[in-house]
């Protein structure tokens, strides 16, 4: 298939995978926000962690709670906002419309003119979980369309590709929320307000009640355990990882556990080392640190696939500018 | 009787002769227009509005809100032509385009016609579509136009003139098509029982006449868009995905050792014919506009090499421009000694100092276009013009009288529409068939027939108000059931 095609399939799941976690984002703050108020200064990280923070000081200056559901929501020139994201998706969707099914078409439609009639009125605002949470299912409908209504071909393994591989991203950055709201308060770790933020973070990936039946008790190793190693969630990195490359052999035909281009390289060595990854290690290590370097290994997976699969040079190229790129080591542990 | 107060005008009705009877070829059709309540046909026009938009048949509006989408207008009352009229229009689009082909490749080659003075040499030097980089290159098959779409119009007495000439990208065909599938469903009995003439094989002509150009034992064949905010990607999605071929953007291609070739998954695969749907100048970056992105660097050496087929050929559009149009019926003359068969609408030509005078002081009366315009953009029409508009058309056509050209208002021929509430009333059309140059020449029977919506407006083109009807090409016994008294009305 045109490359261009697979590249329009795998960003338009990839847009819509992000315009649902932003509202996942959005929603954990304000899940926090109810138990444990810090005020405004808990809307910072979201900025920090998912926009850029240079591009919205310069327009809104100190973060607010409103400013940053609207930064993230309806800014236009937010390139990750909401509404930038299923602008993008429905762009994408546009131009393989005799690729996709019709379903999935007016899915990406319904979800556009959910946002945009929001967008005209104060709902986001006033009501934001139900908002948010209606984001997310249109979201859900719009995956669970694409599972019913097209065939698992080539096309349906870009778009899932994609899916994963942001999905990957963006749980990692909601642990990473947790980790900059969490850190000036030291003291608080084992407390109660500790385990309602942990909580909370497990609401927002929809993993509560998945985790309880796994652990029962909230503790900080296990709920990292859970949301980056369990190989069963589907919100969790490794899950993801696993899918993604089993969509990326369903392309190339490559055997799993082989690899013919970079993109099965890059990949098949994430996949691997989170195979192998114990929490004890990430935590000495950091989590932050660690969920930095593991997100650098994405972008890196990321690029090989665009390199093996959407550039116009000769992949061999490719193979070489990849090599170049330093890559930090995830797994190696930095015991001080 | 529905028709009763239907006022035919002064203009050639399609449907009615004089008295408000039904034409024989349009018999079937009045009667059973006439036989359904007001209600009956609306809901007949609703349903096929409704099936056109799900089926998607959309057009983006420049200048509207980014990649808007809108229905093109549909009328549901089909435009009925005669099996003698269409056998002359046939002809006549068939002489027109092998003596368009011949004149192209003359001017790229030999330039006899200019030599001889049947056409100014200057002419073709200062025609905007005229592109030197194409000197002396054959292309495949020595076919320039493979796909023409020629504008007619019908004046008053029912005479056929040819207003313009497409040679660059006519695009509509997909209307064509998807209208006939809408239509088959609105009025099955009559559809079936006045032997329309077939449009589906458009597509698999159109491959054919594709693949003819390329020697490869199965060629790669892809239709090359702009991309989606083009106004006529849909036809583009549309006619690859009915001719199974893959719809490529200048970005997915790439010429590597000396080919052609898409960016695919599974690597770099060859492409042998290419139906280019963006103009000549954004072709190659290397050759013509240096600031296009649409095209592919590196192309025209490849064309020129033979190694890839372009339809239509870069350089058709000096064909277009509409001075170059006035000399057509000489083209005929010049190359194939015939007379031509569908004549020219008369055309002054704002060079020539004794037309321009007339132009000048008879503006009012006169349409005045610039020559290398389309989709009814740089036009005067006179009578309807303010004067601060012809004057200043005036002032454009002494400045630069090489560029404009005038023409008598021609009054176009109008077809019953359904206006509002289920009233009809006449609506000015004209008509767009499409011919396909390959093998052999194929005129689609039918075409693309443009309907001015608004009341006595002139304008069918769909950025302005135009809509669009089924045309239907009927059999030459088609009117033979109708005499049977028994099958009245019941179609």
């Amino acid at each position: 298939m045109l490359s261009r095609v697979a590249n329009a399939l795998y960003w338009m799941n990839r847009y819509i995978e992000r315009m649902e976690n932003v509202a996942r984002f959005v929603d954990v703050n304000l899940h926090l926000a109810l138990d444990f108020s810090a005020g405004d200064a808990q809307w910072e990280p979201l900025v920090r962690t998912t926009g850029d923070t240079a591009p919205f000081k310069e327009r809104y200056g100190e973060p607010s709670r409103d400013n940053v559901l609207r930064f993230l929501t309806f800014d236009r020139e937010n390139p990750n906002s909401i509404i930038a994201c299923l602008a993008k998706a429905r762009e994408n969707a546009r131009s393989v419309r005799e690729i996709i099914s019709s379903d999935m078409w007016e899915q990406v439609n319904r979800a556009y003119l959910l946002v945009m009639d929001a967008a005209r009125s104060t709902i986001a605002m006033d009501a934001p979980y139900e908002f948010f949470a209606a984001v997310k299912q249109a979201a859900h409908l719009f995956v669970g369309t694409t599972y019913l209504t097209m065939s698992h071909n080539e096309a349906w393994h870009f778009g899932r590709l994609g899916r994963l591989l942001e999905r990957a991203d963006k749980t990692s950055r909601i642990l990473d929320v947790k980790y900059f709201i969490l850190l000036p308060q030291l003291g608080d770790v084992g407390t109660t307000v500790d385990e309602l933020q942990w909580a909370a973070l497990l609401r927002s990936t929809s993993a509560f009640e998945m985790y309880r039946k796994m652990y029962g008790g909230i503790t900080p190793s296990k709920v990292v355990d859970f949301l980056l190693l369990n190989p069963r969630f589907p919100r969790a990195v490794r899950y993801c990882l696993i899918k993604a490359e089993r969509s990326l052999h369903a392309i190339t035909g490559a055997q799993s556990g082989t690899w013919t281009n970079p993109a099965e390289r890059e990949l098949g060595r994430l996949t691997a080392e989170l195979a192998y990854a114990d929490t004890k290690e990430v935590l000495a290590r950091g989590l932050h640190e660690y969920v930095d370097d593991l997100q650098q290994h994405l972008n890196h997976v990321s690029d090989a696939v665009h390199f093996t699969f959407f550039t116009m040079r000769p992949i061999s190229e490719e193979a070489d500018v990849l090599r170049t790129l330093p890559l930090p080591p995830l797994s190696a542990a930095k015991l001080q | 009787m529905r028709f009763d107060t239907y006022d035919a005008g002064d203009f050639y009705d399609e449907m009615f002769e004089a008295g408000a009877h039904p034409r024989p070829e349009t018999s079937l059709l009045a009667q059973k227009i006439d036989s359904l309540s007001d209600e009956e046909l609306r809901t007949r026009q609703l349903a096929a509005e409704r099936a056109l938009l799900t089926r998607g048949i959309t057009f983006n509006v420049y200048g509207n809100d980014a990649g808007a989408e809108k229905i093109f207008p549909f009328d549901i009352i089909p435009r009925v032509i005669s099996a003698a009229s269409w056998e002359t229009i046939e002809k006549g689009l068939k002489q027109r385009v092998v003596a368009l082909n011949h004149f192209l490749a003359d001017i790229y080659g030999p330039q006899k016609i200019l030599k001889e003075g049947v056409v100014p040499a200057a002419l073709i030097a200062s025609a905007a579509g005229f592109l030197p980089a194409c000197r002396n290159v054959t292309p495949p098959r020595g076919i320039y136009c493979h796909i023409v779409g020629t504008d007619l119009v019908r004046d008053r007495d029912g005479q056929f003139y040819v207003l313009e000439d497409n040679l660059r990208c006519p695009s509509g065909v997909s209307y064509v098509l998807e209208n006939r599938q809408v239509m088959k469903r609105t009025f099955p009995q009559v559809f079936n029982r006045s032997r329309v003439r077939p449009v589906d094989v458009y597509p698999g002509k159109l491959l054919e006449t594709l693949q003819h150009l390329s020697t490869a034992n199965s060629p790669t064949v892809v239709v090359l868009t702009p991309g989606v905010h083009n106004s006529a990607y849909f036809e583009h999605s549309f006619l690859a995905q009915q001719m199974g071929v893959e719809l490529v953007e200048g970005r997915d291609l790439v010429v590597l050792d000396g080919r052609v070739h898409m960016r695919t998954t599974q690597g770099f695969q060859r492409v042998d014919v290419i139906y280019r749907r963006i103009d000549d100048t954004f072709l190659d970056p290397n050759v013509f506009r240096s600031d296009s992105l649409l095209g592919v660097r590196g192309i025209m050496d490849v064309f020129r090499a033979g190694k890839v087929a372009l339809a239509n050929a870069p350089g058709t559009g000096v064909a277009d421009d509409k001075v170059i149009y006035s000399y057509v019926p000489s083209m005929i003359e010049f190359y194939l000694g015939e007379r031509a068969i569908l004549p020219n609408v008369p055309t002054y030509r704002c060079e020539d100092g004794k037309d321009r005078q007339h132009v000048l002081a008879n503006i009012g009366d006169l349409v005045v276009k610039a020559a290398n315009e389309s989709g009814g953009y740089g036009m005067l029409i006179g009578p309807q013009a303010s004067t601060a508009e012809r004057e200043d058309f005036k002032a454009r056509i002494q400045k630069n009288p090489r560029e404009y050209i005038a023409q008598p208002l021609i009054g176009l021929s109008r077809v019953p529409t359904i206006v509002d509430e289920g009233n009809i009333e006449g609506r000015h059309v004209d008509l767009r068939p499409y011919v396909l140059y390959g093998e052999d020449i194929f005129v689609l029977p039918g075409g693309l027939t443009r309907v001015a919506l608004r009341k006595g407006s002139c304008v069918v083109n769909s950025s302005q108000g135009g809509g669009s009807k089924d045309t239907w090409v009927v059999g030459s016994d088609q009117n033979e059931p109708v005499k049977s008294p028994a099958d009245k009305g019941e179609s």
